[in-house]
């Protein structure tokens, strides 16, 4: 029976299945990587010293800081000390239980979403969880890749496997081309999608992600798009691993090396695909032809609309919709927007280039060439916030740092930052910020603030003008 | 984890769609490394005003709803981040149950794993319970069953984490006992591809 990737992946990691023959039970699924971070997994570890329980595969699990650190001078002490404690619980138990931590100081410290990848801890066939619901970017790589909650991160730490109902097959086929693929990004496909199908949209379901315009992006954009399939209530996003994946990871500090390399890639050419005739439970197709940059403009990620729009009219978002009516209505109220003001009349007040959607080297290079030579607007403080140590690294090299800073963006240390505001990086009540990240909820990057999401570019572009602008005039 | 029990109770109703898990417990709690004591900050940001004092037109806020047991919601309840802090939130102030059209998939799972019980109802039970939220409701597990004033109901959860929750099963000594065939899926997958050993 012809098998999409998903199937395959999924077949080849069930440990037993509750009731044989069946479909409804519950399988057991190994896990090939455990990845931690400080915020989602203390409560974990207690629970496996409340019932004497060990790691059963230490080797397999990789721990780093990245939610709630500053990304202020790092040599300085944590100065908020509920982190401090966070963030040492983790230091403690990484030693306690023999986990590899990639800790504060440390080179390969980052978004623990950026430094997987990077590292070479993901690859392509295995199962990855974290205690985090972006995990879905790994996908990017042929990885099946999703969040998973601190019982079973306790559950994985403990056997290495996971309870889980099959999930539904869902595919996404994007086709066409960008008029101008430097002003219209992976962000603007992944939150059209959203915009479409709605946050409820992949519930139950694996999105696989196909198509020719997937198949020209690179594995950065790929994991943009995986990044953001939570945001449409999938676990996770899939998409196929080509040569370009192979290049990507070959090389890398945990990948296999040699000759053992060459045949893991044979084995993932010949087995990671998705059958031609095989079945999805659900399909739908976008063409990109005519899409352009997107802004998000209310309090979840399917309130998104094109930057040449108008904040619409509750009536019209909802479609008859009675719950999406007073959803729409709520969100104009919090995002102090009135129905009818062209999207680009909207100024801003922050810029936050960064998360684990957007803060990697393909996205500081696309933002720094709407940067250079410009200056940011008297009227708004914008950072950028690199994924990982080593993106910062990378990006220093070609002299981005220099770019962002001649601009007036301050250039941070790597970290969740602003995306969610658990370290000092918040915004104040009232503030309206242009975001690269993945939630404009309500209070998401400090209470009382207001998010807009949007491409690097579209960010970029916003921090210079002071309100949101076509990007498609600069690019 | 305690014995899912029948639970006598009236509702509280949230009546707002796509409830997210950062309006659940705000991120500023998310800091605290302990399970317990997150009841006094579910909803934070909707209860409080920044300068702490309840706000009156919120849900929790008011008296009639104190002590229920059943938390009534819409579509999409729990959407967003996978914090378990969420569930631990809403158990922890005194829930047992959740009522709503629709979960998000991963606050749904962390649901059983606590020993609150999401239970999904269609549109018009839903629609009748936000206005009748005065009737006492009567949640089965054992038997799926809901009792709305003098209408019965059912439910659909799947046998194998209906019978955790009844039982109070602990799932990571569930897992152990099948330690051998852990170990043999090692042994086995190394052959087909090596992601099993140590990187």
């Amino acid at each position: 029976m012809p098998k999409t990737i998903f199937e395959k992946i999924w077949d080849n990691h069930i440990v037993y299945f509750e009731k044989e023959g069946s479909n409804d039970g519950p399988s057991l699924v190994y896990i090939d990587r455990h990845l931690l971070h400080e915020v989602t997994s203390p409560q974990a570890f207690d629970g496996l010293r409340l019932n004497g329980r060990r790691v059963r595969r230490p080797d397999l699990t990789f721990a780093t800081m990245d939610h709630n650190v500053p990304t202020s001078n790092r040599s300085l002490p944590i100065v908020d000390q509920i982190s401090r404690t966070q963030i040492q619980a983790l230091a403690q138990n990484c030693k306690e239980f023999g986990i590899t931590l990639f800790d504060f100081n440390n080179p390969n410290q980052g978004i623990v979403h950026v430094i997987g990848p990077e590292m070479g801890i993901t690859l392509p066939g295995t199962t990855i969880v974290c205690g985090d619901s972006h995990t879905s970017t790994h996908g990017a790589l042929g990885t099946l890749a999703f969040g998973i909650g601190t019982s079973e991160v306790e559950h994985v730490l403990a056997t290495q496997c996971l309870w889980m109902y099959k999930p539904k097959t869902f595919a996404i086929t994007i086709t066409g081309k960008c008029k101008n693929p430097h002003a219209i990004t992976a962000k603007d496909v992944i939150l059209s999608i959203i915009k479409r199908i709605g946050t409820a949209g992949g519930t139950g379901t694996i999105i696989e992600y196909k198509g020719e315009m997937i198949t020209d992006l690179s594995i950065e954009q790929r994991m943009t798009i995986c990044n953001m399939s939570i945001e449409a209530g999938a676990r996770a996003g899939l998409i196929v691993p080509d040569q370009k994946a192979f290049d990507y990871i070959r090389g890398r500090t945990y990948t296999p090396k040699g000759e053992q390399f060459e045949k893991m890639v044979d084995y993932w050419r010949e087995n990671l695909i998705t059958d031609a005739n095989a079945k999805f439970e659900r399909d739908i197709t976008l063409n990109v032809n005519d899409l352009v940059p997107q802004v998000s403009w209310g309090t979840n990620p399917s309130m998104v609309i094109d930057v040449t729009d108008t904040i619409p009219y509750p009536d019209d978002f909802a479609n008859g919709n009675e719950n999406e009516r007073k959803a729409a209505l709520r969100a104009l109220e919090y995002m102090a927007l009135k129905p009818a003001t062209p999207i680009t009349d909207v100024q801003i007040d922050r810029v936050f280039i960064g998360s684990c959607t957007n803060s990697r080297l393909d996205d500081l290079l696309e933002a720094s060439l709407v940067v250079k030579g410009r200056k940011v607007s008297c009227k708004v403080r914008a950072m950028v916030v690199p994924g990982s140590q080593q993106v910062k690294i990378e990006a220093e090299r070609l002299g981005l740092d220099k770019v962002f800073k001649d601009a007036g963006f301050e250039w941070r240390e790597s970290g969740c930052s602003m995306c969610l505001g658990m370290n000092s990086d918040i915004l104040g009540p009232g503030e309206r910020c242009a975001s690269t990240s993945n939630r404009n909820f309500e209070g998401r990057q400090g209470s009382g603030g207001r998010t807009h999401l949007v491409s690097p570019v579209m960010a970029a572009a916003a921090a210079i003008e002071g309100h949101f602008v076509d990007v498609r005039k600069w690019l | 984890m305690e014995p899912f029990k029948v639970i006598k109770s009236k509702v509280t109703p949230l009546d707002i769609s796509n409830v997210d898990t950062d309006q659940i417990i705000p991120k500023q709690f998310l800091k605290l490394i302990q399970r317990t004591g997150f009841g006094k900050y579910l909803f934070y940001d909707w209860r409080f005003d920044r300068d702490g004092n309840p706000k009156r037109k919120f849900v929790l806020n008011d008296p009639k709803y104190t002590g229920r047991q059943i938390l009534l919601a819409r579509d999409n309840f729990g959407s967003g981040s996978s914090r378990e802090h969420a569930v631990w939130a809403i158990q922890d102030y005194g829930f047992k149950a959740i009522i709503a059209q629709s979960f998000a998939d991963i606050f749904y799972i962390n649901c059983f794993k606590v020993g609150l019980l999401p239970v999904s109802l269609r549109s018009e039970e839903i629609e009748y319970l936000f206005r009748n939220t005065d009737l006492n409701i009567e949640i089965d597990l054992f038997n799926q069953q809901v009792t709305i004033g003098a209408i019965i109901t059912h439910f659909k959860i799947d046998e194998y984490r209906k019978k955790a929750l009844l039982q109070g099963l602990d799932e990571i000594d569930v897992t152990l006992q099948l330690e051998s065939k852990i170990a043999e899926y090692e042994k086995k997958n190394k052959v087909i591809a090596p992601y099993t050993d140590k990187p």
